[in-house]
């Protein structure tokens, strides 16, 4: 008696069983490449986030860390990802926690009150969505879900306007990504949006000229 | 160009007058229409239903019964989308690719091949107009039955709302599911009579049928119509 | 191999949608929600000037991926081995449930958080959990709901569709663990909150998560998962171990093929330009997230789909539900009539495939092929053409039985393959028609007729044929 095949071998060989044998041409003729550059672009991208109910500001690059003190004025404590320059938060009057070393803990982070400063690794302006992909001024993926408030920077020259672009900007496609594209929010009851579920309730945006 | 007529089995025996319009809409427009008697049905229903070998000899007598004709006119979306989207499908082959190719809904080959908007009819009522399926989205007729109708003097057009939605009539499909068939059906007649026309139109007397039979039985005062009996009118 | 699990339904389609029929409430709850789901998908796809582009490439990827699967499964393995993630494989639901819940009892914990997965759906993995002593409890809100209400989901989407806000604000009052039920109230935002204090400390504290995936990406083991809420960030973030069951057919080749999905599934499955969140892993990533991973490839049922020529187009589905929503049948009757978790056009091309066996041979007749299905597909599944494909199968496979319906379409075609046959058929049912005008009365109508023609007037009358064929006109008016 031999024994049975194992799972791995018999999917495999049913697979290659009824595999259809041609091979089969992707044609790729939809929009890849950016159209409007520039401030058209910012509009569109400030457009949709606030259709998804961000709140979102817009600054030249020395006037961020105003922006940002005035959008922290009711928050005790942020935490900071180990690369967002200290310039950034100069002018907070707030407690900063920075996740370096040990690190913050999930308690840390869920206690009430804490914000969380990040920047972005590219921001697609038809979807208004952010892109996250651990770097340095991002930080770990539990930074941006376990507070309740997320202040995401983007810099104007971090917009595309389209996913195809904004995925080719990726450095790593293997570190770890979150797209975001509003609050967290969902549809399921009557399938109408409601804001405000688990990941950060509050998302603000501020965009650097 | 020789033009025949594919009446349709149903238009046949239930709906010779359906028949009889297009014949008068065409010679109107000055062409001659041929009927040639070997005709009989497209084999919708069997192919549908699965049966596909009782399908294949209604698609062969309809090639070899059409093959000699420039244009095939039918009054109903439904049957020509058999030909042209399933027949080759069903039984693929040279002589069925040119055949199917000249088989025309009647708003297709007024508006598309003769290029006429105004076929010279008038018909002094309120009509609301329903796209059936198979018209909408294997024809994809769009909107020239309606442009039709909207050209015949006296006419007035009502909109009708959910109007790409099915009727729930599908074949078989209104005997095998009766329950689910009903309420369709019920919504479909409900929007009819909202339109508060006078009569119902559409592209195909099947659906009409499923949908008339659901105003009869509910004393509704819509008529059911073809749209081709209403451009036959004078 | 065959699929077991819960994609096969108990009951035939007609039975079970007879009883989902009687519930008015049930009918205004889908009919107002379907409503709202298809006014926004046809606002937001309106939007993308090159949609039918992005359809043509989906569909032909998924094609592509099905032509060179068993290349990109092995590369899939070797690419999420190499990143640290531990790959496993399973024939049939009982098989993959067996490999998760040994995974989840070598962790030694008797409860984890799930995101919402069609495949742990499928392969029935809470039920198979619970045996064994695991609690699974589910953080989606919809799926939260079901759960708690103790009962299936109707929707691959959004399974408590058949609740409205009122029902659900009485589930949670009655069954949510803490809930204060005097001050909830059934606004939306309430009961979403609700959810949020429900699952906060279990979603902080629980070391086990399971995931399913949207997309898996041959070249580099990366699992993607789409979601709204931020659940599934959270279960796929901070349990120290992940499992994620995943359908087979769920590959793309690379990654960049998700420039292209990310756009179809957002806009035709909640009708958003994009999802609040999406999160992709490759393996595990030191510090960051789960440090130890597991991939769980199922087939249950798949390879038997892949089989089939016409119906292996089925496999390029991506879950949206768009034909669901766009479904008249489905939405008279909702998901629970299909009796399998998934519902709708693609359930009923996709459970009898997966598992052809008793009254899933039913499902390919809940349709009336009336073609919403396919113009919504973000992948172009022609799904009107394999349901008349699957209904060919079901007359093939049951020649030989005795058949009323066979001898009447078979008889039919006999006499409509033949001019004069077909002409003394017509002749016949004209005059046999004559003494049922009497009973028609002035309507010219019948309002009963006998059986298998009495499912017709159960609720519309019949026309009877007028005096004169078309034919017999004809040659009347060219015989001279």
């Amino acid at each position: 008696m031999s024994t049975p095949p194992d799972a791995r071998t018999e999917i495999l060989r049913r697979v290659r069983a009824a595999q259809p044998a041609a091979p089969v041409d992707v044609p790729r003729d939809y929009a890849a490449d950016d159209g409007p550059a520039g401030l058209a672009l910012v509009d569109l991208l400030v457009d949709r986030l606030e259709d998804y109910k961000a709140t979102v500001r817009r600054c030249a690059a020395a006037d961020l860390p105003a922006i940002l003190a005035a959008s922290l004025t009711d928050v005790p404590s942020v935490a900071l990802p180990p690369g967002v320059p200290a310039a950034w938060l100069s002018l907070y009057g707030g407690e900063i926690a920075r996740d370096s070393g040990d690190g913050l803990t999930v308690a840390d982070l869920d206690a009430p009150g804490v914000a969380v400063v990040t920047g972005c690794a590219v921001a697609v302006a038809q979807t208004g969505t952010l892109i996250l992909d651990a770097g340095p001024d991002q930080g770990r993926r539990l930074l941006t879900l376990v507070p309740d408030h997320h202040v995401c920077v983007v810099r104007v020259d971090q917009i595309v306007e389209r996913l195809p672009a904004a995925l080719r900007r990726l450095a790593d496609p293997t570190r770890p990504l979150t797209m975001i594209s509003g609050p967290s929010a969902t549809s399921d009851i009557e399938l109408n949006r409601v804001e405000g579920v688990h990941g950060p309730r509050r998302l603000d945006v501020v965009i650097v000229a | 160009m020789r033009i025949a007529l594919f009446v349709t089995c149903v238009n046949d025996l239930m709906f010779p007058d359906t028949g009889k319009a297009v014949v008068t809409v065409l010679e109107r427009l000055g062409h001659q229409v041929e009927f040639p008697l070997d005709q009989t049905c497209c084999g919708q229903m069997h192919a549908n239903s699965g049966y596909r070998a009782e399908a294949l000899p209604l698609v062969a007598n309809f090639v070899q019964t059409f093959s000699a004709y420039d244009a095939i006119v039918a009054p109903s979306a439904s049957c020509v989308a058999m030909v042209r989207e399933s027949y080759p499908r069903l039984a693929p082959s040279d002589d069925l690719t040119v055949v199917a190719a000249r088989t025309f809904e009647l708003s297709e080959f007024l508006v598309d091949q003769l290029g006429v908007i105004d076929v010279g009819a008038r018909f002094p009522h309120r009509v609301t107009y329903h796209p059936t399926c198979h018209g909408l989205r294997m024809l994809r007729l769009g909107d020239r039955p309606r442009q039709l109708l909207a050209a015949v003097e006296g006419l007035t057009l009502s909109p009708l709302s959910g109007a790409e939605e099915c009727c729930g009539f599908g074949g078989t499909f209104a005997l095998k599911n009766p329950g689910v068939s009903g309420a369709m059906l019920a919504d479909k007649c409900a929007a009819v009579c909202d339109t508060g026309a006078e009569y119902l139109a559409a592209a195909d007397n099947s659906c009409l049928t499923h949908i008339g039979g659901g105003l009869s039985r509910s004393s509704a005062p819509v008529t059911p119509i073809h749209y081709a009996q209403i451009l036959a009118a004078r | 191999m065959t699929g077991t699990g819960n994609v096969v339904t108990p009951l035939p389609f007609p039975t079970a949608a007879r009883r989902e029929l009687g519930d008015q409430q049930l009918r205004h709850n889908l009919r107002k929600a379907t409503h709202t789901i298809r006014d926004k998908r046809l606002r937001v796809v309106g939007e993308v000037s090159d949609w039918e582009q992005l359809r043509v490439a989906g569909a032909a990827i998924k094609d592509d991926v099905l032509a060179r699967l068993p290349d990109l499964l092995e590369q899939f393995e070797a690419a999420a081995t190499a990143a640290g993630a531990t790959v496993h494989w399973a024939r049939d639901a009982g098989e993959a449930c067996a490999v998760v819940a040994g995974l989840v009892r070598a962790t030694g914990t008797a409860e984890v958080v799930k995101v919402k997965s069609m495949a742990t759906q499928e392969i029935g993995l809470n039920e198979a959990l619970e045996a064994v002593g695991i609690q699974a409890v589910e953080t989606d809100l919809a799926e939260l709901i079901v759960q708690l209400a103790d009962d299936t989901p109707s929707h691959i989407l959004v399974p408590a569709i058949h609740y409205n806000r009122s029902q659900i604000r009485d589930i949670f009052a009655s069954r949510m663990l803490g809930v204060d039920a005097s001050s909830l109230t059934d606004d939306p935002p309430a009961l979403a909150e609700a959810a949020r204090r429900h699952l906060r400390s279990r979603f902080l504290s629980t070391k086990v998560g399971i995931s399913g995936a949207n997309f898996a990406i041959a070249s580099s083991g990366t699992l993607a998962v789409v979601e709204s809420e931020g659940n599934g960030r959270m279960c796929l973030t901070l349990p120290e171990t992940l499992i994620s069951v995943v359908g087979i057919e769920k590959l793309l080749p690379s990654f960049a093929d998700l420039e292209v999905f990310l756009q179809l599934l957002p806009r035709s499955s909640t009708g958003e330009r994009m999802n609040p969140y999406t999160s992709l892993w490759t393996g595990v990533t030191p510090g960051d997230g789960p440090q130890t991973v597991h991939i769980v490839l199922v087939d249950n049922g798949r390879t038997d789909t892949l089989a089939d020529e016409v119906g292996r187009q089925a496999l390029r589905c991506i879950r949206c539900s768009a034909c669901l929503n766009v479904c008249p049948v489905y939405e008279r009757v909702g998901g629970h009539a299909y009796g399998s978790v998934y519902p709708g056009p693609i359930g009923a091309i996709l459970s009898p495939q997966m598992s052809g066996e008793g009254a899933n041979r039913t499902l390919p007749y809940a349709s009336t092929l009336c073609g919403a299905c396919f113009d919504a597909c973000p992948v172009r599944i022609d799904i009107p053409q394999v349901l008349v494909h699957l209904r060919q199968r079901g007359v093939d496979d049951s020649r030989g039985r005795p058949s009323a319906e066979r001898t009447a379409m078979r008889t039919m075609s006999y006499v409509m393959r033949d001019r004069r046959r077909y002409a003394a058929a017509l002749r016949t049912a004209r005059r046999g028609a004559a003494p049922l005008r009497l009973v028609a009365g002035r309507r010219g109508a019948l309002r009963r007729v006998p059986w298998p023609l009495s499912a017709w007037t159960s609720v519309r009358d019949a026309p009877l044929p007028p005096k004169q064929t078309f034919r017999e006109w004809w040659t009347r008016e060219h015989s001279s």
